[in-house]
């Protein structure tokens, strides 16, 4: 019998691997070629790419780019492709970008929206990358009320008013908790800021006006439109839908009962509700309910409802990310004296969020696509327009040059968003 | 003997005083309507060691989770450094200041280093200052022997790595108690001993102790009373050597012989 018994001496290293198994050829051969199967699902799909692009190249690029009129577009092609040539007629966009970008704002002041929005990147810059100084942080918190200058006009008094209400709110936390403690402080907080803006901040603002009127040209809902406002109502949304969002999702697992019946009822009726449905009820039905003589601007109606919608939405891919957490990461939190709100906002929601990245990240590009829903309440977001510009007698017929261009706009956005967030994910990764 | 423990121990500093550290009197609680800790009464007193051992589902996690309020008991009282456990937040938050916890799976936070892990809490709760913060958790994470592991994430670290972490976290606060709920058994058999070294490092240093833990080894060696649980109560207590080599009720030999019979 051989004799069983086997030590090893030393330990093998590593050794580079066969040439077999590295470079281009290795890839083809390995990914499209390996098997009869794949041999043909890879010549019938390359097939399939050919043919969808020999149909569409020619149609894009045998295009005319000035022209006034649909007509004029089919002659510029048919002389110079030839007659028959069928392409695609992009001067409708060319003439119609001022439109399709700001909609009816006055043309000299379209500084003002391109103003707000490199601001608008600037004011993110620090939310979405860490190495961006803290410092700017400041700005990002006054940004709200002076994007809202920017785009609305008037006078400078109401935003700055609106932005004091918030200044009173901060301090409440800051300096009543010695003098009354931390729930009563909380709860002033919320209170006196609210009651800052339905009692005090209407004189206030009157009379400054009467005093300083100092203001830029106001602007009518009516005119804005086009991927302005979209990127207003999605920014907008998409801002305000998270903190909202995280808010509902704790109140929904609070053992506080009122607090816990409030939010699930507004989770539960919000998303079982059409997002059509509530825009007429902010076009149409909200002035009913709010007192005589106030004429709230559509656009900011608008806003509150998507935000509403989106924040329900939020609330529930947030519980998601809530019920993922493991049961003793609370109750690791509290073994260590952490209380309530510092163990949420410490060790529960970073995490929460986190799981959460993806699904957070869908829910704001669907609300970001959404957006063009507003066209259905009249206000001339890039769908809107499109109609506007297709009743008209000159492009009378022309489909999908114009589509084609706001789907490629929306897909620029919302591929951004979809890559910061694969970004995001990866740099939160902290396990190998 | 699960795990041999080879070291020699140090007793000179594990001497038990005679003021109370913790004190349960009539203690009962209920999940619904299942009974499942009945009528416990039980001092400990500063300095003491103690190892609760007990069947599965005997109520041993249980007992100890109460002292720091992770349960809620519904008859009794317990009193830990002299504060009442009560629904009055500020207690609660107070004595878990006072007493650090280890758990079976560790719970370290993954989203944070080891070294912010061990410096959260005195910074939120405590209000001490960052540097000072990570100086104390430095000493610590050198005391559990692993400060080149500080700017690492729990995910990259050995499960005896990450329960020795937890001690350090939890020795951070300056507890006056420490409570261990089955430290060791979610980790693989080399790595038991470090994190029973740390333990009994704690011990020699006059840590008062409560180990719910089946290191028969451990409760032999450093435990000054070995606490045997069945069905929700206290069935017998007594000093190791007396509980390991004369054991009194029936529950406890039988339970003796399963677990040291192989």
């Amino acid at each position: 019998m051989a004799n069983q018994s086997y030590v090893r001496t030393e330990m093998l290293g590593e050794k580079p691997p066969p040439s077999s198994q590295v470079g281009i050829f290795k890839w083809v051969m390995e990914n499209l070629f390996s098997s009869i199967p794949n041999i043909i699902m890879s010549v019938l799909s390359i097939w399939a790419v050919y043919y969808v692009l020999s149909g569409f190249m020619p149609w894009f690029f045998q295009s005319s780019w000035d022209a006034t009129s649909l007509s004029g577009c089919r002659e510029h092609i048919a002389q110079k492709y030839g007659e028959g040539v069928e392409g695609a007629c992009w001067a409708v966009i060319r003439e119609r970008w001022p439109q399709l970008v700001f909609g009816f704002y006055p043309r000299e002041l379209y500084w003002r929206p391109v103003a707000a929005l490199i601001l608008l990147f600037v004011a993110i810059s620090p939310i979405l990358f860490t190495s961006v100084p803290r410092k700017i942080l400041l700005f990002s918190m006054v940004y709200p009320f002076l994007g809202f200058f920017l785009l609305w006009g008037g006078s400078i008094w109401l935003p700055l008013s609106a932005m004091a209400g918030f200044v009173i709110g901060y301090f409440a936390l800051g300096m009543l908790p010695k003098m009354i403690g931390s729930l009563g402080a909380t709860i002033a907080a919320g209170v006196l800021p609210i009651i800052y803006w339905l009692l005090i901040s209407g004189p206030v603002i009157s009379g400054l006006n009467s005093i300083a009127p100092i203001g830029i040209e106001s602007i009518d809902s009516d005119q804005m439109g086009g991927f302005m406002l979209s990127i207003t109502i999605g920014v907008t949304g998409i801002a305000l839908s998270l903190p909202i969002g995280v808010l509902l999702a704790l109140g929904r697992q609070s053992p506080l009962l009122i607090v816990k019946t409030i939010c699930v009822t507004f989770i539960e009726f919000i998303r079982g509700v059409p997002l059509i449905t509530l825009l007429f009820v902010a076009s149409v039905l909200l002035n009913y309910f709010l007192p005589p003589g106030t004429n709230f601007d559509l656009v900011l109606r608008v806003m509150i409802m998507v935000t509403f919608f989106a924040a329900a939405y939020m609330a529930e891919v947030i519980r998601g990310g809530l019920a993922a957490l493991p049961k003793g990461q609370y109750e690791a939190a509290d073994a260590l004296g952490l209380d309530y709100w510092k163990a949420t906002r410490l060790i529960i929601m970073p995490q929460a969020l986190k799981i959460s990245i993806p699904n957070i990240v869908s829910n704001f590009i669907g609300l970001f696509k959404d957006t063009t829903l507003v066209s259905i309440v009249g206000l001339l977001d890039p769908m809107g327009l499109s109609r506007a510009i297709l009743a008209d007698q000159n492009w009378n017929g022309i489909v999908w040059e114009l589509y084609a261009f706001i789907a490629i706009l929306f897909w620029v956005f919302t591929f951004g968003m979809s890559r910061y967030s694969m970004y995001l994910e990866r740099k939160l990764k902290t396990s190998h | 003997m699960n795990e041999e423990i080879n070291r020699e121990i140090d007793r000179s500093q594990m001497q038990v005083s005679d003021e109370v550290a913790i004190q349960i009197t009539g203690m009962n609680k209920w999940y619904g309507a299942f009974h499942v800790l009945k009528d416990i009464n039980l001092t400990v007193n500063r300095g003491e060691r103690i190892v609760v051992c007990g069947p599965s589902g005997s109520g041993k996690s249980t007992l100890i989770r109460c002292i720091n309020r992770l349960e809620v008991h519904q008859e009794g009282s317990i009193i830990v450094d002299g504060t009442e456990l009560s629904s009055d937040l500020k207690n609660i938050d107070k004595i878990r200041s006072e007493v650090g916890m280890c758990f079976q799976h560790f719970n370290l936070f993954p989203h944070l280093t080891i070294l912010e892990n061990c410096t959260l809490a005195p910074i939120w709760v405590r209000n001490v200052p960052k540097k000072e913060a990570e100086e104390t958790a430095m000493h610590f994470l050198e005391k559990v022997k692993i400060p080149e592991q500080a700017d690492k994430y729990p995910g990259q670290l050995s499960g005896g790595q990450q329960q020795r972490v937890a001690i350090a976290r939890s020795l951070c606060m300056k507890p006056r108690i420490m409570l261990f709920d089955e430290p060791t058994s979610a980790l693989d058999p080399e790595m038991i001993s470090e994190v029973l070294d740390t333990m009994i490092e704690l011990a020699e240093e006059g840590m008062t102790m409560i180990c719910v833990t089946h290191e028969m080894g451990f409760a032999r060696k450093v435990a000054n009373r070995v606490i045997f649980m069945d069905a929700g109560q206290i069935v017998e207590e007594n000093e190791p050597e007396q509980f390991f080599t004369n054991p009194q009720s029936e529950r406890t030999q039988l339970f003796l012989s399963q677990i040291l019979g192989h």
